[in-house]
């Protein structure tokens, strides 16, 4: 296809715009629960943008980790203590070093990346899960001395105008996740994502054709513990409004590894796809629970079966389509497509026969 | 100074029989690595599954207890018999980290089912052996040893001891190192895969409920058991994946290493560095020795 404007092709730009008319337009004139944004919409985005993160370590550069959320409570708490201690840095500029302090620490545990692959690398990265988690629990510093074990999380005020309501929380969930997906989408389209990918396909074929293994992974788990970070600080602000080591445990971080690959690996769209699947079929299950069945089922029993699901579609994914859900979409738009234009095919043979 | 070197042994002691109670849960690891190079991290959630199985069966249906243990043991094999037709076969020519991600999907459902049968709260399992330091070695030897650190000390001895003896002189062993080695040529010269993938998957699946019935009487059968079942990969790490006695020796060294940090480094830090220390420790191993203590070199083509 060729591109438009600079490097985007037609369809990139109308997908854009149908996404920025629906999340700027539609959505904040239909929807005016506040549950709708405080429950789905504002976890969604964070959520996404973390498994933006996971993609890009697993998905792209095809390294095991299983650290997300220590990454994200790295930066969430690193937020914390910005905007508590040096207040000049504003709510952006916050955000930004927030997601360079965890990206710092995902170069640190990213690291033996360079030696080791697979099951062992996870290892490795769980070590970073629970490391940082220790760390903030145990050094009071973190918490600015606060012995309730659950912070407040300060309001969000940028350039002076307080961002309070859940709409226009919201919004800065937007305004960050729709940046930085665009530089996602643009890393993982250049030269950059290029050495991820070859990395990721046969490490040692990409290292004899020059592409410096060290860079390439150390730069992967950088940019994903950013993402991570900056991901950590909005769930943190917008979503939980109080911060607590014991909300990003290693529950979470499967979490966002089940988001990543049920989503599909490698794509970007697919960690949005994850994200809200994995998010709103526990919400669907719970209101089947209360209306069909009336509360018969105990709510135990639901999040068990919740569990057997995702455990279930996981296996099924990685057997039938280890693609994921947003490879499902594409064939689906696919099967569509051809089934619009088979009417046109149709033509075309008919003049391909008059011809001859 | 004697009462200082007292303590120390009684940490290290302590540590160190802590430390098979990992390797118990290493072991099934090891079992399934060995025989079919998968890495199969629904194996904390077996451990979970089969003992809360073995609970469940006693305490709600009032079976005595070496029927129910023969009957968890059973369920086990049936659980093998489903993963190897429903997630293994299927998954026969696919990557390494396929297979490993569709096991972390099974134990999300193994978790799931054994909460949706048994419930969710925590049991107690009493094996007769008491969680107390053994007055006999209290007396003669002023260490506090725990009864329950000792038994399992025994059983993961007896265990490994076996299980090295199976794969070293049995045919079944040899057939199990075939089909690690490579699947497709075990397979072609007649060694039948199903049934070998199906004996490893129940055996791995016995020695999880061995291990749980250990660490449910220590700690109680709750789901907390499959976070405690991740600790056997610094073990496994250490020990290298393919080697039994690493999986005894990731788990002395693990356990070791953890109490005595913990008792001696700990208290600097607020305590609680045992949650990620033998994490920790395996890094420094993966940096030095990427394949562990007693595990094969991994080579590498392109």
């Amino acid at each position: 296809m060729k591109p438009v404007f600079m490097t985007y092709t037609k369809k990139d730009l109308t997908n854009l715009a149908v996404c920025m008319v629906l999340s700027v337009l539609v959505i904040p004139n239909f929807i005016t629960t506040e549950y709708w944004y405080t429950s789905i919409l504002i976890p969604w985005l964070c959520l996404a943008l973390a498994t933006i993160g996971q993609q890009v370590v697993m998905g792209y550069t095809g390294q095991l980790a299983l650290g997300a959320a220590g990454f994200m409570a790295a930066g969430a708490f690193a937020m914390f203590n910005l905007i508590l201690r040096v207040p000049d840095l504003g709510f952006v500029g916050s955000l930004i070093v927030s997601g360079l302090i965890a990206a710092a620490f995902g170069i640190l545990f990213g690291l033996p990346s360079l030696k080791v692959r697979g099951i062992y690398l996870m290892v490795a990265t769980l070590a970073s899960q629970f490391f940082i988690i220790w760390m903030i629990d145990k050094f009071g510093w973190f918490k600015n001395y606060d012995s309730s074990g659950i912070i407040t999380a300060q309001d969000i005020v940028i350039l002076g105008k307080p961002f309070t309501t859940p709409l226009a929380m919201y919004f800065v969930c937007l305004a960050v996740t729709t940046v930085l997906t665009l530089l996602a989408m643009n890393m993982a389209r250049g030269s950059t994502g290029r050495n991820w990918m070859a990395v990721r396909d046969m490490d040692i074929a990409a290292e004899s054709m020059g592409v410096s293994l060290l860079k390439t992974k150390v730069q992967a788990f950088a940019i994903s513990a950013f993402y991570c970070g900056v991901a950590g600080a909005l769930f943190a602000f917008c979503y939980l409004k109080s911060l607590e080591p014991v909300a990003f445990d290693i529950k979470l971080s499967f979490k966002i590894l089940f988001m990543c690959i049920l989503g599909g690996l490698g794509t970007i769209n697919g960690a949005f796809i994850g994200a809200a699947f994995i998010l709103l079929f526990p919400v669907l299950l719970n209101s089947v629970g209360n209306n069909v069945f009336h509360g018969a089922i105990d709510a135990t029993i639901i999040s068990s079966i919740e569990q057997v699901i995702f455990g279930g579609l996981m296996i099924i994914f990685m057997i039938y389509e280890p693609l994921g859900m947003a490879k499902l979409w594409e064939n689906l738009k696919i099967s569509l497509k051809s089934k619009l234009s088979s009417s046109g095919i149709k033509n075309t043979k008919s003049s391909v026969q008059k011809s001859e | 100074m004697v009462d200082e070197l007292l303590f120390f042994m009684e940490v290290l002691v302590g540590g160190l029989l802590a430390g098979t109670m990992y390797s118990l849960v290493a072991l099934g690891f090891v079992l399934i690595f060995k025989a079919s190079a998968t890495f199969n991290f629904s194996q904390g959630a077996m451990v979970f599954f089969s003992v809360l199985a073995f609970c469940g069966f006693m305490q709600d249906f009032n079976i005595p207890f070496v029927l129910a243990f023969i009957l968890a043991a059973l369920l086990m094999v049936v659980v093998g018999l489903c993963t190897e037709r429903l997630v293994l076969r299927p998954l026969m020519n696919a990557s390494e980290d396929t297979v490993l991600m569709a096991t972390i999907g099974l134990g999300y459902v193994l978790e799931g089912l054994a909460q949706a049968a048994w419930g969710v709260e925590v049991r107690r399992l009493d094996l007769g052996i008491g969680d107390f330091p053994v007055p006999w070695i209290a007396d003669n030897l002023k260490l506090f040893i725990s009864a329950l650190d000792i038994f399992a000390g025994l059983v993961a001895a007896l265990m490994i001891i076996g299980l090295s003896l199976l794969f070293k002189f049995t045919k079944i062993g040899l057939g199990l190192r075939a089909v690690a080695d490579d699947a497709g040529a075990a397979s072609s010269i007649g060694i039948p895969l199903k049934h070998i993938m199906l004996l490893v998957w129940s055996a791995a699946g016995v020695v999880a409920l061995v291990a749980g019935c250990m660490w449910g009487a220590r700690a109680g059968v709750q789901f907390a058991l499959v976070d405690l079942a991740l600790k056997a990969l610094p073990v496994l790490i250490i020990g290298g994946f393919s080697s039994i006695p690493g999986a005894i020796i990731g788990g002395l060294i693990i356990g070791a290493t953890e109490k005595v940090l913990e008792v001696y480094i700990g208290p600097f830090f607020g305590g609680a560095i045992e949650g990620w220390a033998p994490y920790v420790l395996a890094i420094f191993f993966l940096l030095y020795r990427p394949e562990g203590l007693f595990g094969e070199k991994i080579i590498r083509r392109v």
